[in-house]
């Protein structure tokens, strides 16, 4: 297959490659890798031991809305199931695929930001490694209906390098949604993502990341988002799974009058550990931007929130927020919050927030006051907080399949830790 | 007509009038008159020369070299710092000069033109008679010291770090350096080195001062750096406030001051300390404050930062005891070409400490403002509370500002929030005073002040006439 990829990809999985090699590894004195815990980047101690898949099991498993608009199953970065119904003027391919049939469009769009919250590393790794992903494309004045749905498995002590590159054209819309899961509960992998958005001027791109791996996998996922004149990219990310996740979230407001919505839930017990960190790049005037981050944290877990609004000069009239809670359930779980601002333009609106509290025992007397016992009302506090951002993804179906997620998540807390 | 541009315009004038700081009361030297003077740069020998002219006991010069060693393994904090940090040529700077003349007890044995100095600075009269006690620095040493013989007789002592630790070893001893061990940082170990002058104050046993005790520190030899190191110890249940401003000459160039400040507020007791520091614009202003607050105690930090080229200063409360306190208030102002890099450091380290944190920074002009702030609250505690608010507001389209704070928490019986607001001063408000009679400059200055008021009436009445006086001149200055 390698020899039908077009040139201009060699070549940049090539300097790719050389990146990675030059670029150091991120030390435990790194601003930005502040908090995190650096042992997780020993990548080393997978066998690349691949067992036989099931695939039509894993296919079976691959459940999410009932009628998505296309559907797309891969295994360790393979296409194993492919189904769409969207119009013909969707490009919506596997990037394998793309490269051969849409090798300029891929190409405009593919990685063309740089990656500055720390993982540059791994960007790197990422785009020498990636095999293959999902392109969606969706030209002018076009809505693609519905929502387009992708199943990422790991099965084996394996890496796997997922791409989403969906780029939407003027005054057009699309949702996809990108579920990460492993194929069994205790072989350890690694995934190490990286979607592109490229939302064109007036359109309307949303977002959702489902990562449900397994708690012996680690993840570190990049998101890079680029918003143009008026267009509004939303993207929601829920972490329930996986023993370590880092996610990086890059928002670039390129276009006047842009908006950009960065939205997550992270629910992590035992030892789980989420570490993620957000930019909300401001480069044109009069731009919207809005992040909030709830994290529900249970045993030992620990969450680092790091994120910065950046208000470059000349992009005045920008309305930036940013707000991360955290809801401590445990005496064991830590929460590091860094909320931070840098400010250069004038008639800005900015602020910040970040909480830190455990449930009053006046909320759990309150309910069970109404025949609730005590850790169900904890448990419905928990979800409540949790819904707060899940709605602001605004379409019923969705928000109801990451909530059957972070349901299953509450059950297997109150069943197991 | 009023329009946006010319809002703009008029702005950038009257709020560049408004925010230069009228120093020239300030702005004057003195020939220089120093019988020890270390040379330029630093280096062992810097140091003995120091411990030779001090007559500095084994044990600090021990201390000092160590500290040496440590400033010169430390790397330059510029990771996460600003590059201006690697502006500092510590090969230009004099790291000591003194007048070899003994601290005065008397405004009459102090020498004319010293008294000239403070003379201009303002400290008035009646202040004198009012404060509890003078600590005049000048230069490395203290020119005048006095302490009114009621506070000697309560057991209050007030001196230079340098009598303090000769004179009162007993005392000073097992706290300094314990509060901000040498290696905290590069600046910690830098003024370890080579400090000289500063306080050294102790309140006994129950002894609540009513007055502030008080000292002005000055630069006055032109690239010397100003290491002075303060101690404070108050007793169980005792009660101070120590006040503290600074005005510096213009130089022509770069200087450096890096103070160590320690305190040690033993059970019960509170410390307040206030600090207006206006040093010129050419001034590397990198201090260390830190304090301890045992059992039911309380440390606070009142920080005004007006002047220097680049502040790096986050004062931090640890809290030890159970129920004990600690707060940061502070405004900072940032003119073009000046970085107030500030912030506040919060350490519970007991149950049911709390801490507040408010912090309210003014961008003018191409100036930059930052907020770097961390609270900490590690496991196994419970009942611990933080608070931090951090406000910036920005005058011209090209200020700056920045904030950068880390909230871990750590178990869950406790509660934190942090907030911060960027803005800036509304058309719609400029518009309602201008209606009402009010010229652009006038409104401007209202706005301002009232951005900054809540927290100027937090600063100790007695103290208004430093602090008062210095932001009255900026906002004077947007008048007409």
């Amino acid at each position: 297959m390698t020899t039908t990829l077009p040139t201009w990809f060699a070549a940049r999985q090539e300097a790719a490659k050389t990146r990675y090699e030059s670029i150091p590894a991120p030390k435990r004195n790194d601003i930005l890798w502040r908090f995190s815990n650096i042992k997780q980047l020993d990548f080393t101690n997978l066998s690349g031991e691949l067992p036989p898949a099931d695939h039509v099991e894993i296919i079976s498993r691959s459940t999410g809305l009932a009628n998505p608009a296309a559907k797309f199953v891969f295994l360790n970065d393979d296409v194993i199931h492919s189904e769409s119904s969207l119009p013909d003027n969707v490009i919506c391919l596997p990037l394998a695929d793309a490269l051969v049939s849409h090798p300029a469009l891929v190409e405009r769009h593919f990685m063309q930001q740089e990656t500055r919250l720390g993982s540059a590393k791994f960007a790197a790794l990422h785009e020498a490694s990636v095999k293959n992903g999902l392109f969606v494309y969706v030209p002018d004045n076009t809505e693609a209906k519905g929502t387009i749905e992708i199943h990422h498995w790991i099965s084996g002590q394996t890496s796997v390098f997922p791409h989403t590159l969906i780029v939407t054209g003027k005054s057009s819309a699309v949702r996809v949604i990108d579920i990460f899961r492993s194929a069994d509960e205790t072989t350890p992998g690694l995934a190490i993502a990286f979607n592109d958005l490229c939302a064109g001027p007036n359109s309307r791109l949303d977002y959702i990341a489902i990562q449900d791996l397994n708690e012996t996998t680690r993840l570190i996922s990049v998101n890079e988002t680029t918003s143009a004149r008026d267009a509004s990219a939303k993207a929601f990310i829920l972490n329930t799974g996986a023993s370590w996740a880092r996610n990086e979230s890059l928002s670039r407001l390129d276009g006047a009058g842009s908006r950009s919505d960065m939205l997550s839930v992270s629910i992590p017990h035992l030892e789980q550990e989420y570490d993620q960190r957000t930019f909300q790049h401001h480069v044109s005037e009069g731009a919207y931007s809005d992040l909030l981050y709830k994290n529900t944290l249970y045993g030992h877990s620990k969450t680092v929130f790091s994120g910065l609004i950046s208000v470059d000069e000349g992009a005045h009239h920008t309305d930036a927020y940013q707000t991360c809670r955290n809801l401590l359930m445990t005496d064991d779980c830590e929460a590091n919050s860094m909320p931070g601002l840098e400010i250069n333009a004038d008639q800005v609106k900015c602020s910040h927030g970040s909480t830190s509290a455990q449930i009053s025992d006046e909320e759990i007397f309150y309910l069970q006051a109404r025949g609730i016992d005590p850790v169900q009302s904890r448990q419905l506090i928990a979800r409540g907080f949790s819904v707060e951002a899940v709605e602001r993804i605004g379409d019923a179906e969705t928000e109801a399949l990451v909530l059957a997620f972070i349901d299953a998540k509450f059950a297997r807390i109150a069943g197991g830790s | 007509m009023f329009t946006e541009d010319t809002a703009i315009a008029l702005l950038d004038e009257e709020t560049q009038d408004a925010i230069n700081i009228d120093r020239t009361k300030g702005d004057f030297t003195f020939p220089e008159r120093n019988k020890f003077d270390a040379g330029w740069g630093l280096s062992s020998d810097t140091v003995d020369y120091i411990c030779d002219v001090k007559q500095d006991p084994d044990w600090v010069r021990e201390f000092r070299h160590k500290a040496l060693a440590v400033f010169e393994s430390k790397p330059t904090p510029t990771n996460w710092a600003t590059e201006d940090l690697n502006n500092i040529d510590y090969s230009k700077i004099r790291f000591y000069l003194s007048d070899g003349e003994k601290p005065k007890r008397s405004w009459d044995d102090v020498p004319a033109d010293v008294l000239e100095t403070f003379e201009r600075l303002g400290i008035p009269q009646q202040e004198r008679a009012f404060l509890a006690g003078v600590e005049a620095q000048f230069d490395s040493e203290a020119a005048y010291s006095n302490v009114k013989e009621e506070l000697s007789k309560q057991g209050v002592i007030f001196v230079t770090s340098a009598e303090g630790l000769k004179e009162h070893e007993e005392i000073f001893r097992p706290w300094f350096g314990k509060v901000i061990p040498t290696g905290d940082n590069k600046y910690s170990a830098l003024n370890s080195a080579v400090f000289s002058g500063g306080s050294f104050i102790y309140i006994p046993k129950g002894v609540k001062l009513k007055q502030p005790l008080q000292a002005y520190f000055r630069i006055n030899s032109e690239s010397f750096g100003q290491f002075e190191r303060t101690l404070i110890i108050a007793d169980e249940g005792s009660e101070v406030m120590y006040m503290e401003g600074c005005t510096a000459p213009k130089f022509e160039t770069a200087t450096l001051h890096s103070a160590v400040v320690e305190l040690v507020a033993l059970k019960g007791a509170k410390i307040q300390y206030v600090t207006v520091q206006n040093w010129s614009s050419n001034v590397f202003n990198l201090v260390t404050k830190r304090g301890l607050a045992m059992e039911d105690a309380e440390v606070r930090w009142i920080d005004c930062n007006i002047g220097s080229r680049l502040t790096m200063k986050y004062p931090g409360v640890i809290m030890k005891g159970e129920r004990a306190r600690g707060e940061v208030i502070s405004i900072a102002l940032a003119n073009t070409g000046q970085h107030q890099d500030t912030g506040a450091k919060m350490i519970h380290a007991a149950n049911n400490t709390t801490s507040n944190v408010v912090s309210k920074s003014i961008s003018v002009g191409e100036g930059r403002s930052t907020y770097r702030g961390q609270v900490h609250i590690p496991k196994h505690l419970k009942g611990c509370k933080n608070n931090t608010e951090c406000d910036a507001l920005l005058i011209n389209s090209n200020s700056r500002t920045d904030t950068y704070p880390a909230i871990t928490v750590k178990g869950n019986r406790h509660a934190t929030q942090h907030e911060a607001s960027v803005s800036q001063v509304s058309e719609e408000m400029l518009f309602y005073m201008r209606q009402r009679g009010l010229d652009e400059g006038q409104a401007m200055s209202l706005a301002v002040n009232g951005f900054i008021n809540d927290l100027v009436r937090e600063f100790p009445m007695e103290y208004s006439v430093e602090l008062k006086r210095l932001i009255d001149l900026e906002m004077e200055g947007s008048v007409g």
